[in-house]
């Protein structure tokens, strides 16, 4: 599915990065540390995070995420935006908090990563 | 919906087949009848094109389909000749161009038709019919594009330093690390990765690379006043020397556990200082050399083999 599509179904607000809906998402992965992101999460999937300051940019960039979520309505820092839009990351924001907002992402049929190692 | 064939080429199909749009394997050559056209001229044009059936199109907008089926129908019934949009059937299933293949393929299997024809969302005009061998047509394009892609892939990894001739080849990138400031963390890393992407390195080993350059500029920025990255590529060993002036650690030994951290507060509000950032290096990194004076500054040498080796992150 693509981020816009995903942006609609659960009324996300675009905050940066608007000319990159397109890509398609893979997957999911939340975190609120930088070492975990950076270790963990894969190409092309969608990262939900509480954490707004500039540097997830740079880690959603460096990853080749789909693009960032903030949950709990936090918005992302003025900085951060305008990061944003430089290295055209999306960063989208939510009111639900996260639990709330992966279980929706779920159901879209955003698979968690190391969904496959279960064996399911 | 949850793939569970392990054959990869197989998966590979079933993303296609999210991952491509009507749009792009549809017929756009189109022959059409307008409503008006006359039941016996539609036998000339069916036979000429040797197709099984033609949409109805008037002012672009899709009105009907008419096939060959409607025409015997036509015939049994007498045939006396009249207006196409009198025997043509109106309640047709379509597709929009921006849907994936995946609808197509649905859509044809549920309905039991050979075509589908296709809108365009916003006007509603006709743009094109896809049938089930523009489907496959379409996919089997696809993966010659997806293979073709990796044999180019696998030429430049392969070929890149055995192009080069010379009794020994070394590539050196070199980056300046500004220590404090924080909202620049990840840039080094970032522009490594780009060029060792260049060098067609596999992406694997541009993954660990990049990911442990990362951690190690993330720490010159958080615990030092300068560093500098010193990257040296060869054929089969990528060696990467950060060396900062900085407060230095005090026990290494310690350092390297994961979980430890002496990072301040405010470092771990962004998300920073878990502790697991020397960790990450270690597990990317197939030699790991952290040598520290306190006070003085630190320096960390890794080696990560450019032979694909099997050995995953964190």
């Amino acid at each position: 599915m693509r981020l816009k599509e995903v942006a609609k179904k659960l009324e996300l607000e675009v905050r940066s990065g608007a000319g990159r809906l397109e890509a398609e998402v893979r997957g999911g992965y939340a975190s609120d540390l930088m070492s975990d992101v950076i270790a963990n999460a894969e190409e092309g999937c969608l990262w939900v995070t509480l954490q707004s300051h500039v540097n997830i940019v740079a880690v959603a960039a460096m990853k080749e995420l789909a693009g960032i979520i903030l949950v709990n309505g936090r918005e992302p820092q003025e900085e951060t935006v305008a990061k944003g839009d430089e290295k055209n990351v999306p960063i989208l924001v939510s009111r639900l908090p996260a639990f709330e907002l992966i279980g929706r992402l779920h159901r879209l049929g955003i698979p968690g990563q190391g969904a496959d190692a279960e064996g399911s | 919906m949850k793939l569970e064939n392990k054959n990869p080429q197989f998966t590979k199909i079933q993303e296609l087949v999210y991952e491509l749009k009507v749009t792009g394997v549809m017929t756009r050559d189109l022959i059409t009848v307008p409503p008006t056209a006359k039941m016996s001229e539609l036998r000339t044009i069916l036979r000429d094109n040797r197709i099984s059936g033609t949409p109805v199109v008037k002012d672009e907008q899709l009105v009907g389909l008419i096939s060959v089926e409607d025409l015997l129908t036509w015939l049994t019934r007498g045939g006396t000749d009249c207006p196409v949009e009198q025997v043509m059937s109106r309640k047709v299933h379509t597709l929009y161009a921006d849907e994936p293949l995946v609808h197509a393929v649905s859509k044809l299997e549920e309905f039991g038709y050979g075509r589908l024809p296709v809108l365009d969302r916003r006007t509603g005009a006709l743009v094109g019919l896809i049938t089930k061998g523009d489907i496959i047509e379409g996919l089997l394009h696809e993966l010659q594009i997806d293979y073709h892609e990796e044999e180019i892939h696998r030429y430049r990894a392969s070929h890149f330093f055995e192009d080069m001739i010379a009794d020994k080849i070394t590539v050196n990138f070199h980056y300046h690390i500004h220590g404090k400031k924080i909202e620049q963390g990840g840039e080094v890393a970032s522009d490594l990765k780009r060029s060792l992407k260049r060098l067609g390195l596999h992406p694997d080993v541009v993954r660990r690379t990049a990911i442990a350059t990362y951690e190690a500029e993330m720490n010159v920025i958080i615990y030092a006043e300068e560093g500098r990255v010193d990257v040296n590529v060869e054929p089969d060993l990528i060696r990467i020397e950060v060396r900062d002036r900085g407060q230095g650690i005090a026990d290494v030994g310690q350092a390297i556990e994961p979980g430890y951290s002496t990072a301040p507060d405010w470092v771990r509000e962004l998300g920073f200082g878990a502790g697991m950032g020397l960790p990450n290096i270690k597990n990317c990194a197939r030699d790991f050399d952290l040598a520290s004076t306190v006070g003085r500054g630190t320096t960390l040498r890794i080696g990560i083999p450019t032979g694909g080796e099997e050995k995953r992150c964190a």
